[in-house]
């Protein structure tokens, strides 16, 4: 059976160029950066090229860049990092609704401990407003942290504006651009960016390996102690293949950026747009135009994503859904919640995301099974057999009440 | 994560559909939960001689609204309604611990038909 890879946004194949180097930093030059012999000096000399080769993806100076063990700890160590050593000047922090759980979490600890916190809603596109944010800035205001693109429906943000606002007011602003970057050009000095998040693993690195951008002169406390790796960023023995493996990544995102993004981006609206010809009543989610080039975020009306995911692996075709049978709680996704999306269209999202790995093939032979399977799945749902009655818009009435849900879950 | 009986149950629902002319009507869940499931009963002297199932929901819901149907065909009202949700997930050999809460409703469902039939033919 055909094996087709849409999940690239959970995470991608690393490279085959990046594995074999990895592997030679496991085996043959294996030392430890902080030796002072031939072998922990060949690793420190591989550690500080990657460090270069991660900055130059990003137009950041090496010396701004701190290898962690990816986008959870990036985002942690910004978040609560600027908030612990700026206390005496604020405790006024700004995020978005449709942040990941690593930005979010982290903001509802602080708020436990005393910051405020100000989550900005999102438009039916799961875009900030400019306007919005501006409103919410306090003179106590010392972070903003709003994410590149997003990870479930791809909306690019307005990163540049916001960028600008922050720098004006001497406000820092912090980036989760675990999506983006590789994927998208980024270039933190142009864009006014003071902390920005990565991770490896989302453009063919190796799993655990990810980095954080700090600009010079940002105040940040580091949140554990040690060895005093990474000028004591971030403490502990330097993941030395990982590291190398994440500049190597970073070096070839680069040098392939346009024509990767322009050959993802045809393989993902002809993938839209036969989705869109060949199945009736499917809703887009996100932003038409400003989204990551490998993103499809779709919700197929009356059936529910885990189903959907379930039938697809059963031909073998890997995606994702916002549905709460696959978020993990009872809740479908907060992005798409966050866009306005009543709880029925929610659980009947579905994700599709490209990467370069994938080909027309793999395009071709989803639009040739995905219609069957919806039309098979809609034939067995109440929602479908009564569409467009009283019945069908049953959860918008006053008998959906929200604690229904949680009855069932306790 | 699922059973292999669950996944026969999924990727091959039995009585899948509507009947027109039902006796009895139950539907559980709503759509905000993420689960609907509707049961269609065919009932004759106090037998069960035909059910259908409709379900909106995940592998789970569509797997145990599948298996009730096999268990209370051809069974009479008294005995179908003693069937719990419970044991429609140990005929699947079992569910997934998160799954035993929100997505196992079909003897619900099921006992739902049967006191809408009672509540039309009133005895």
């Amino acid at each position: 059976m055909k094996k087709v890879y849409f999940d690239n946004a959970a995470t991608t194949q690393t490279d085959k160029d990046v594995a074999a180097t990895v592997l030679e930093y496991m085996t043959n030059t294996f030392g430890n950066p902080g030796s002072v012999h031939a072998f922990g000096r060949e690793a420190r000399k591989a550690v500080d090229i990657a460090r270069e080769q991660v900055a130059k993806l990003i137009g950041a100076q090496s010396s701004e860049i701190f290898f962690t063990s990816g986008g959870t700890e990036s985002d942690n160590i910004s978040l609560k990092g600027v908030a612990y050593a700026n206390r005496n000047r604020g405790k006024h922090i700004i995020t978005s609704a449709i942040e990941h759980h690593a930005v979010l979490e982290p903001c509802e600890a602080l708020k436990k401990e005393g910051f405020d916190l100000t989550i900005l809603p999102v438009d039916e596109f799961g875009r900030v407003s400019v306007e919005t944010l501006k409103a919410a800035i306090r003179p106590d205001t010392i972070l903003i942290s709003v994410m590149f693109a997003n990870n479930e429906v791809g909306t690019m943000q307005p990163i540049a504006e916001i960028g600008a606002i922050a720098r004006e007011r001497g406000i820092y602003f912090h980036t989760d651009a675990v999506q983006a970057v590789g994927n998208w050009p980024i270039d933190v000095k142009a864009m006014n960016i003071d902390l920005l998040t990565m991770s490896g693993h989302k453009f063919h690195a190796p799993k655990g390996i990810g980095a954080l951008y700090v600009r010079k002169g940002v105040r940040i406390r580091s949140l554990q102690q040690g060895g005093g790796q990474e000028r004591h960023m971030r403490p502990g023995t330097e993941n030395v293949p990982g590291i190398v493996g994440l500049g190597m990544a970073a070096e070839k995102s680069l040098a392939e950026m346009p024509e990767k993004i322009d050959r993802i981006q045809k393989l993902r609206d002809r993938l839209l747009a036969g989705i869109m010809e060949n199945v009736p009543e499917i809703k887009l989610n996100g932003h038409p135009t400003l989204r990551l080039p490998g993103n499809v975020n779709v919700s197929v009306i009356y059936i529910e994503g885990e189903s959907l995911l379930l039938n697809l692996d059963m031909k073998g075709i890997a995606a994702s859904s916002g549905s709460a049978c696959t978020s993990g709680s009872l809740d479908p996704s907060h992005v798409l919640l966050a866009m306005g999306l009543d709880h029925a269209t929610a659980h009947g999202s579905l994700r599709l995301s490209l990467s370069k790995m994938n080909t027309d093939e793999d395009v071709d032979y989803f639009l040739a099974e995905f219609p069957a399977i919806v039309a098979r799945l809609r034939s067995m749902s109440p929602l479908y057999a009564t569409r467009g009655s009283q019945a069908a818009q049953r959860c918008e009435s006053a008998s959906c009440k929200e604690s229904e849900c949680e009855i069932r879950g306790s | 994560m699922y059973t292999e009986k669950v996944m026969d149950h999924f990727s091959n629902p039995r009585n899948v559909g509507e009947l027109k002319d039902a006796d009895g009507v139950g539907e559980v869940g709503n759509a905000k939960c993420g689960d609907i499931m509707k049961i269609f009963l065919k009932v004759e002297n106090g037998i069960i001689e035909d059910v259908k199932f409709q379900t909106f929901g995940c592998g789970a819901a569509i797997a145990t609204s599948s298996m009730v149907t096999e268990m209370v065909k051809g069974k009479t009202l008294e005995d179908a309604l003693r069937i719990s949700n419970e044991a429609v997930a140990e005929a699947l050999d079992g569910l997934p611990p998160v799954k035993m809460h929100c997505s196992n409703l079909a003897a619900d469902a099921v006992h739902a038909a049967i006191k809408d039939y009672i509540a039309k033919h009133p005895a």
